[in-house]
């Protein structure tokens, strides 16, 4: 059987599930920000693949796997922002500890 | 010969999400990760987005690992490793069956396969599609906005008092 849509979209799907068990398992904050980017990277994945399985000439899944990117970018920068700020006051990363605002 | 190509790179990419989330060493967990990044690199280019893969590279390989690693400096948590939590058997269980049903569910729909041939070069034709007419104008600006936000809200965060 020849390498199809098929083949990547579950290349997709288990990259996903990968990061998903990393982000439910972990407890370093910097580690769940790591499976969060596999997550975001098995996305892209699929939608690169659509664009060149299903509208070959159109590139729309590549636009919007750029976004992604960007938006990625944008969203590592604020979440190791967020983890230092926290880091800085209660003195660890493990989310275990993060527990200020629990009931 | 392509089909030798996907496999190897797949079972790279694999791996190395694996080696992400089973690694106890933090630093070597981020280095898996860059390899990841690379590989999805080589994967964009069996899918015939060589600007894509430039971009990759640029952005993860380049700023994103170099972000990560800086903060897992910062926090001093090497030697502590990252291991799993108390929710590592559920985690397991719906990791599991999101994967189940993600198979299930691409190998029982009927995908509209194109016989065109892909672009040869995408670079010229995501330019027009992002600036020219009818295009992603709109969402390019508010992408910039959006980063420039983000940048600031960081600094404003990381600052110290």
């Amino acid at each position: 059987m020849t390498v199809g849509l098929e083949h990547y979209l579950i290349l997709s799907a288990i990259l996903f599930s990968i990061g998903l068990y990393g982000v439910l398992s972990k407890r370093n904050a910097v580690v769940i920000l790591m499976c969060i980017e596999i997550m975001l990277n098995a996305v892209n994945i699929a939608l690169v693949a659509f664009s060149r399985y299903i509208v070959p000439t159109a590139l729309t899944g590549q636009i919007f796997a750029l976004f992604v990117m960007v938006v990625a970018a944008a969203e590592v920068a604020v979440g190791i922002a967020i983890i230092m700020a926290i880091y800085r006051s209660r003195d660890s990363v493990e989310v275990d500890k993060y527990d200020l605002m629990k009931w | 010969m392509f089909d030798i190509v996907f496999y190897l790179v797949a079972a790279v990419t694999v791996a190395a999400a694996l080696a992400v989330v089973l690694l106890r060493n933090v630093f070597r967990a981020a280095l898996s990760l860059i390899v990841l990044f690379v590989a999805v690199a080589a994967l964009y280019i069996t899918l015939h987005a060589d600007f894509l893969a430039v971009v990759q590279i640029l952005v993860y390989v380049g700023a994103i690992s170099i972000l990560i690693i800086v903060a897992l400096m910062l926090t001093h948590e090497m030697q502590q490793g990252s291991p799993a939590g108390k929710l590592r058997i559920p985690a397991i269980i719906v990791g599991v069956l999101l994967l189940g049903t993600l198979v299930f569910a691409v190998l029982n729909t009927n995908w509209q396969i194109s016989a065109v041939a892909p672009l040869e070069k995408t670079t010229e034709a995501i330019g027009i599609k992002l600036f020219g007419e009818g295009g992603f104008l709109l969402p390019v600006e508010i992408a910039a906005i959006m980063l420039l936000s983000a940048v600031l809200g960081a600094i404003v965060m990381i600052r110290e008092k």
